[in-house]
């Protein structure tokens, strides 16, 4: 089968500058939302404590919202999590007995007495879960979550740098950065919670969208040497044209095993699945439309500074 | 294409083989029982996550053990002053590290700088205006944080072992962290008392004289201290508090014991019963015999257990704790007291409990959605590329054999993150296959031959292949250093992956291939 045909030709250099306007507005809006609704940092990162409790019918989480106001965690965040049956109960770093680690087990104990009564009929209430971090570790993960990041760009810059040429090593950069920002920018405005397991996600779909750039970038090398006389824009042309069915189909079927992530992987792998399946589209979108575009605009930058030092007769 | 080394298909069938005699133990759900005795039969080993157990990262508080080193100091330093006959004032610990001695101005400080110079050689001595103060030196401290450590990961593993935990992993991490991975734990609650109780056992003389009262208003006598005990803390009653002036300094410590165990008393309540060594047995006989008629506190982390009435002096080095135990609470503090004291409070900086049956859920969540992602990507590439799209799906499949075989064979854990990289890595793998496959098809547009297009396409392929791996190879190594537990399973899966899709696409597609159109003449490639 071949559904999309091989003397395709779309000019895709020609419609830089739209995608150009596109990817900025979108990252323009990200960062704005970055600046002034934040990020909505699971436990991992802002420290406190997660505990996951299983009902033997429906959840009464009213109920166990007054039980827990009354023993002074009303704060708690409760929310149902995959099913009625189960909760999440979120306390933050406020809502500990002082010392470090105090709010564990004991807690965590003592919430299960207080909401069993609630379940009815002799109901047993199961602790499925219960997550701490500490500040000082919730403060770590932060800071080398972001060191990772900022790691695999350095890495992917002085790799690309040495297999290819230091412009291609740029536009290779800038789409990696331009993949997590959308990402983030998507996590502050929904609000989802973003979670060390997210932050896998980004790692994971950075190596997704350099594989899907280096693979253009290896045909443009390719291509350049046997369209040697003709300008940049028509052998990015070509190579990305040459490239595309690949292109597609891989996606196609990386979105295929995450849509299955996505329904069948359970509630922990649900926001994973959702970062990596935008990472996906993000990725291949800016493999297409920010890294070669960014290559061409060095080269015409290359080309006028040329110019200029030539001296005019 | 006319020839493929002998040597590469050997490699290749060999790691073929071997990676599915690996992986089949665990795709079977456990060791079959006509599997020979001489196969390997490791299972992949589940992470906490998948099977549920507690996960605990504590902080050792070193500088509290430098803090009792100073204290354990004080009482030296009023030996030494006394053997030298030294006059002098008061001798304080001041700050971590330093005890401050006040002599009276006749005592000449130089004699006494130098008798503690011959007594504490790990110390610093050095004049104040109104005395002299003895420092522990750096290379001291470093060794006492270090000690406390290692001492802390000895009593703790000690202490679980006793517990009865199968498979315990305790790991140092940094300068003063330990990392503790329990795998399918009861009861994580109890488990973590247990850990992370300190365990110090004092004995302790009542304060008969000083003013409790005075001291309940905040002024306690200097050489005294304020601790409650705590009684009839059973279900339903609200435990009564009852304040107790205690002399600070400590006549005996559980460093002495030999052995604890529960036993009961005439009215059936469980009791810990204590067998001192013979040096911890002469001290307190000394202690009792010294002391009839006053009270004496046994004192654990701080809390009075009991203070009664020496009625007489105690030989045979035996003694009881009671304090209205439950079973379980006797039978652990047995345990903590033979194990020894940690040699410094230990806080929990992180806890992960994950109960058994999340984790069989989520194995079963895993295994769904890998079989479904699977099956949907091995039916697009049928239908899409054909012959070779089959060839690419065998790769796939081996792909995960090999992941699964090397998971087993390393014995590295595997992590929920870690199936969804699994799944990731199917999804990912037919990438190499489908550039090659898509090279072939240039090749064979350009009009040439089946084999010439296969060769073109994997040596053209190749590079490309190499490049994209060891990028993305590079941010899953990052990820690896970074993640910790479930996140570091899932780099694991993904470094493993991509490795093996590097052999499967570059190397065991193309010698299938080679196999099955060896001895025909094709004339047209399915595809």
């Amino acid at each position: 089968m071949e559904i999309i045909n091989p003397k395709l030709n779309i000019d895709f250099v020609s419609k830089r500058k739209w995608a150009f306007m596109i990817s900025g507005m979108l990252l323009l809006i990200s960062l704005a939302s970055l600046a002034t609704r934040g990020l909505n940092f699971g436990l991992d990162f802002s420290g406190g404590a997660v505990m996951q409790l299983r009902f033997p019918g429906p959840a009464p989480i009213a109920s166990i919202r007054a039980a827990l106001g009354e023993i002074g965690l009303g704060g708690a965040v409760i929310q149902e999590f995959g099913a009625p049956e189960e909760i999440l109960i979120r306390l933050h770093q406020e809502h500990q007995d002082g010392k470090d680690g105090e709010l564990s087990s004991k807690i965590a104990q003592k919430i299960v007495d207080l909401v069993t009564p609630l379940a009815g009929n002799n109901g047993k209430v199961e602790l499925r879960r219960v997550e701490f971090v500490g500040p000082q570790v919730g403060h770590e993960l932060t800071v080398n979550g972001i060191w990772a990041v900022v790691y695999s760009w350095m890495a992917i810059l002085v790799y690309v740098g040495l297999r290819f040429e230091f412009r291609f090593a740029l536009g290779a950069v800038l789409s990696l950065i331009h993949d997590v920002f959308m990402i983030l920018g998507y996590f502050s405005i929904t609000q989802k919670e973003f979670s060390l397991v997210v932050v896998a996600a980004v790692l994971t779909v950075i190596g997704y969208s350099i594989n899907d750039t280096i693979v253009v970038f290896d045909r443009i090398r390719d291509e350049s040497k046997r369209m040697r006389n003709q300008p940049m824009e028509a052998v990015i042309n070509e190579a990305t044209n040459r490239t595309l069915s690949r292109t597609i189909n891989v996606s196609l079927t990386v979105v295929l095993v995450l849509l299955a992530l996505f329904f069948y992987g359970g509630e922990v792998i649900h926001d994973f699945a959702i970062a990596l399946l935008l990472g996906v589209v993000v990725g291949t979108w800016s493999s297409i439309y920010v890294a070669s575009p960014t290559v061409l605009v060095f080269e015409h930058w290359r080309l006028a500074r040329a110019n200029k030092a030539a001296p005019s007769i | 294409m006319r020839h493929f080394p002998l040597w590469k298909t050997i490699i290749s069938l060999g790691i073929v083989l071997v990676s599915m005699i690996y992986s089949l133990p665990t795709l079977m759900g456990g060791v079959p029982t006509w599997w020979p005795g001489w196969l390997p039969s490791k299972t992949v080993y589940r992470g906490l996550d998948l099977q549920g157990g507690l996960y605990l990262l504590l902080h050792v508080e070193t500088e509290k053990a430098v803090e009792q080193a100073a204290e354990n100091l004080v009482d030296e330093i009023r030996l030494t002053l006394r053997k030298g006959k030294f006059r002098y004032q008061s001798i304080k610990r001041e700050g971590r590290e330093t005890v401050e001695v006040k002599l009276p101005g006749d005592v000449p400080k130089a004699d006494v700088i130098k008798a503690m110079k011959e007594d504490f050689r790990n110390s610093v001595a050095e004049e104040t205006p109104d005395g002299v103060r003895l420092r522990l030196s750096a290379t001291e401290v470093t060794e006492l944080k270090k000690f406390a450590v290692d001492q802390s990961i000895q009593t703790i593993r000690s202490r679980i072992d006793q517990f009865g935990v199968s498979e315990p992993s305790l790991q140092k991490q940094g300068e003063d962290r330990i990392l503790l991975q329990l795998p399918g734990l009861n009861d994580p609650a109890r488990a973590k008392t247990l850990i992370g109780r300190t365990a110090r056992l004092e004995f302790k003389l009542v304060d008969e004289k000083g003013d409790l009262n005075a001291a309940l208003a905040g002024n306690i006598p200097p050489d005294d201290q304020l601790l409650y005990e705590e009684r009839g803390g059973k279900k339903g009653q609200k435990p009564v508090r009852q304040p107790l002036l205690l002399k600070k300094r400590t006549n005996l410590t559980g460093e002495l014991l030999t052995d604890a165990r529960v036993n009961f008393d005439q009215f059936g309540e469980a009791l810990v019963s204590i067998t001192f060594n013979h040096q911890g047995a002469r001290r307190f006989a000394q202690l009792t015999g010294e002391h009839v008629g006053e009270r004496m506190a046994i004192v654990l982390d701080d809390k009075v257990y009991s203070a009664p009435v020496l009625r007489e002096k105690i030989e045979g080095g035996r003694a009881q704790i009671t304090g209205n135990f439950a079973m379980e609470d006797a039978h652990d503090l047995a345990i903590v007291l033979r194990a020894g004291a940690l040699p410094a409070p230990v806080t929990i900086l992180e806890e992960r409990t994950v109960g058994p049956t999340l984790g069989s859920d989520s194995i079963r969540e895993g295994v769904l959605s890998s079989l479904i992602g699977g099956l949907l990507v091995i039916i697009f590439m049928a239908v899409y590329y054909k012959g070779l799209g089959m060839l690419a799906n065998i790769a796939v499949i081996f792909n995960v054999f090999i992941v699964i075989a090397v998971l087993a064979g390393m014995q590295a854990a595997l992590t929920l993150p870690g199936i969804a990289g699994v799944v990731l890595l199917i999804g990912m793998a037919v990438d190499a296959n489908v550039l090659i496959i898509e090279r072939i098809r240039e090749e064979l547009r350009l009009g040439k031959s089946p084999f010439a297009a296969i060769d073109q396409g994997y040596e053209k392929a190749f590079m490309t292949i190499l490049d994209s791996h060891v990028t993305t190879l590079s941010t899953a190594l990052i990820l690896f250093q970074f993640g910790t537990g479930p996140v570091r399973g899932f780099a694991v899966t993904l470094i493993i992956g991509l490795l093996s899709s590097l052999f499967t696409s570059i190397t065991l597609t193309r010698m299938m291939l080679y196999f099955i159109l060896r001895n025909r003449r094709v004339q047209k490639l399915s595809l």
